[in-house]
């Protein structure tokens, strides 16, 4: 479909605009299944200030050439969380990116608007969020379920905990970390970015009282915190700074290392195996760490029949790799080490850190940097939970 | 230049041909590489997803190992997953002199200690920051010319781009097309240049991590590619050592030969193709070298004959 040019005769209709109003060339990505046709672009210049938003583009555009672009939103203050759209291929929220930064981070000095991915479209920019985003948050049970016997008075609560949790609570449930998912890409089952960050705000919060069962459905499900590849792609498009992947790899630290829920899906398996094979040798054995993800991280894990079947289905790949030298049987049979004296020092830091009463973890998102912030870092330096200590139980 | 290299676990063992064909380039681009030997691998993300202290811990002790070596103007890696890996860490421990003193309190006994803003950069960044691309463009021996080159970055290395330092001045996650182009190669794009090869989760859920490095693959096929390019060892596992299995579960022949970084600009440098182990992949290289003659070429390669 052509685009209608914009003429400065036309511009007397638009709305008014300051001297410093710039055009820019929109092109929107149109779309309605319900007629039938194919998907296909359209191309609006509209004039703004270069501060202004794409939003505020694609409302212009609406207003002065076509009524019919479909897009949602309400507080145009990135608040609400319901104008997400793809920017030039990132996702975002469209009140929440200049103009000016769009039409930089064109190929082609157009910018470039598309729906939200991993998402059926309704029409236009708008997607199902009911279908994908909404029902997956309802799969974690996202609300607290309360510790028996409730306290006739509110939850004394530390502070520490709840601002462990906070990151999370910052989400706007936008969709955004959804539509960018590469794991959902090729595992639409994957219960995906947003609902697992959610599911943390629970685990993580001291007043629920079934966190070892939520954990313990995550790891088990197929589809669960081990189908993430750690892939960066929610934390690059959260505009809340909720770091989506980062709450999943807490959901299996919490899992794994605090209640050691060994799962069937070997992510536990796999984390114990790396992490022994490590402190055994300084570095990474392959040929070792394969199988006993399957069987188990001690030197027998190889003979367990999982092991096994894995290394028959593989056998093809194995073959493969010994003919053409790139594996060598020494390679496989012998671990690559760091010299004794190091391998020492290597052991000890891990039963110092390992042998500390709490576990720390040091949250920038909470503490910020030194530049940025003048209170002492003892306060800002978080100690999460053990699975041992009574609070978590 | 001299660099502290270190050159992670798999570049010595499942991807050998990775850590040979760097040393081998490595003095063409006079660059001297001090080998980090003692230090101890990344984590790869696994470590500090068990405990994030011990992972800020072990690598601190790379950094500090790191900054002892004498007259080296940076560390170097040649691996994604260890340059995002690290990073993540050093973001920490350069956040805070507090917690940056509390690690190095762990590491006083061995009479190390890491001092905040190590520069740790992948070869990638090394080539087109450090050395330059009109320096690589006058080494080139045997320009790359009619050879189609998707580049394959491996997340590690191109996300979250602030901690990665990724802005206008310094595009990283364009630098692949950059030296392809240098190299005199083609630079073809495909939509899976950026995502993920599925890696991380090969023992988690084989299927899904198959399917992403076969869809990947059978993109570049469809865009006409003759072979890609990595920095990052592990995506070479799955791209390269699993794409029969990939073949199987994404139901398409694929047959995309995937170079490590170092072969391909050695290639471009006029070293032997074997020499750069490319005898040594799951893919034959046949696309990208003809063995009889050994000259680049996409057009009329051989058929294999001489392996």
């Amino acid at each position: 479909m052509a685009a209608e040019p914009l003429t400065t005769e036309g511009a007397e209709a638009s709305p008014a605009h300051s001297d410093h109003s710039e055009p820019f060339t929109l092109r929107i990505r149109r779309y309605d299944p319900e007629s039938g046709d194919a998907p296909y672009w359209v191309e609006h210049t509209i004039e703004l200030e270069p501060h202004r938003s794409v939003l505020e583009g694609i409302l212009q555009a609406k207003g002065r050439f076509d009524g019919s672009i479909g897009i949602r939103c309400s507080c145009k203050a990135a608040i609400c969380g319901s104008c997400g759209v793809r920017i030039n291929g990132q996702p975002g929220l469209a009140c929440h990116t200049h103009l000016d930064k769009a039409k930089r981070t064109s190929k082609d000095g157009v910018i470039e608007i598309e729906p939200m991915g991993n998402m059926p479209v309704i029409k236009d920019l708008i997607v199902d969020m009911d279908a994908v985003h909404w029902k997956k948050v309802q799969r974690v049970t996202p609300w607290l379920i309360n510790k028996e016997p409730i306290p006739e008075r509110e939850y004394i609560v530390d502070r520490e905990s709840m601002v462990d949790v906070t990151q999370t609570m910052a989400c706007i449930q936008c969709g955004a970390c959804v539509s960018d998912c590469l794991a959902m890409e090729v595992d639409p089952l994957f219960i995906g970015p947003a609902a697992l960050a959610k599911s943390y705000r629970f685990v993580g919060d001291p007043r629920d009282a079934q966190q070892y069962e939520r954990l313990k459905d995550l790891a088990e499900d197929p589809h669960g915190i081990y189908d993430c590849t750690h892939c960066f792609k929610c934390i690059e498009a959260c505009p809340k700074g909720v770091a989506p992947m980062n709450q999943i790899m807490r959901l299996r630290r919490r899992a794994g290392t605090d209640y050691h829920i060994v799962d069937r899906n070997n992510g536990e398996r796999h984390e114990a195996a790396f992490v022994q094979l490590i402190k055994n040798y300084g570095l990474l054995w392959e040929a070792e760490l394969l199988p006993r993800s399957y069987g188990g991280p001690s030197w027998f894990g190889k003979f367990h029949p999982a092991a096994g079947q894995e290394l028959l289905s593989s056998l093809p790949v194995i073959t493969k790799s010994v003919l053409r030298r790139k594996v060598t049987p020494m390679g496989a049979l012998k671990p690559h080490k760091i010299p004794a004296e190091d391998l020492k020092q290597v052991k000890e830091i891990y039963e110092t850190v390992e042998g500390r009463d709490q576990r720390l973890e040091f949250n920038l998102y909470i503490s910020g940097t030194d530049e940025n912030n003048d209170g002492p870092v003892s306060e800002r330096v978080e100690a999460t939970g053990d699975a041992n200590a009574e609070d978590n139980a | 230049m001299k660099v502290a290299y270190w050159p992670g676990c798999v570049s010595r063992g499942f991807t050998p041909e990775l850590h040979g064909s760097m040393a081998k380039i490595a003095p063409m681009l006079d660059i001297e590489l001090v080998e980090l030997d003692r230090a101890c691998c990344s984590g790869a993300g696994v470590i500090a997803e068990h405990n994030q202290e011990l992972a800020d811990t072990l690598n601190a002790r790379t950094f500090a190992l790191a900054q002892q070596v004498e007259g080296a103007d940076l560390m170097m890696n040649i691996c994604s997953t260890c340059q995002g890996a690290q990073g993540e860490c050093q973001e920490r421990l350069d956040a805070s002199a507090e917690y940056r003193g509390h690690v190095n309190e762990t590491l006083a006994k061995y009479n190390l200690e890491y001092r905040a803003g190590l520069a740790n950069k992948n070869f990638l960044w090394v080539l087109v920051e450090e050395f330059g691309l009109d320096n690589l463009r006058e080494r080139v021996q045997r320009p790359l010319t009619n050879l189609k080159v998707g580049p394959f970055y491996g997340c590690y290395i191109v996300r979250p781009t602030d901690r990665l330092g990724i802005d206008d001045e310094n595009p990283r996650d364009t630098y692949l097309g950059l030296v392809i182009e240098a190299l005199g190669g083609t630079v073809i794009d495909y939509a899976g240049s950026h995502k993920c090869c599925g890696f991380p989760i090969i023992t988690m859920n084989k299927e899904a991590s198959l399917k992403q490095a076969g869809r990947h693959l059978g993109d570049a096929v469809d865009a006409d590619a003759d072979c890609l390019v990595t920095p990052c060892p592990l995506c070479h596992l799955n791209l390269d050592l699993q794409q029969p299995l990939a073949e199987r579960t994404v139901g398409r022949e694929l047959n995309m030969p995937v170079l490590h970084l170092p072969q391909l600009v050695g290639l471009a440098l006029g070293v032997d193709p074997k020499d750069l182990g490319l005898s040594r992949h799951v893919v034959k290289p046949t696309a990208v070298v003809d063995w009889s003659t050994s000259v680049v070429a996409g057009v009329g390669a051989g058929d294999g004959a001489g392996w």
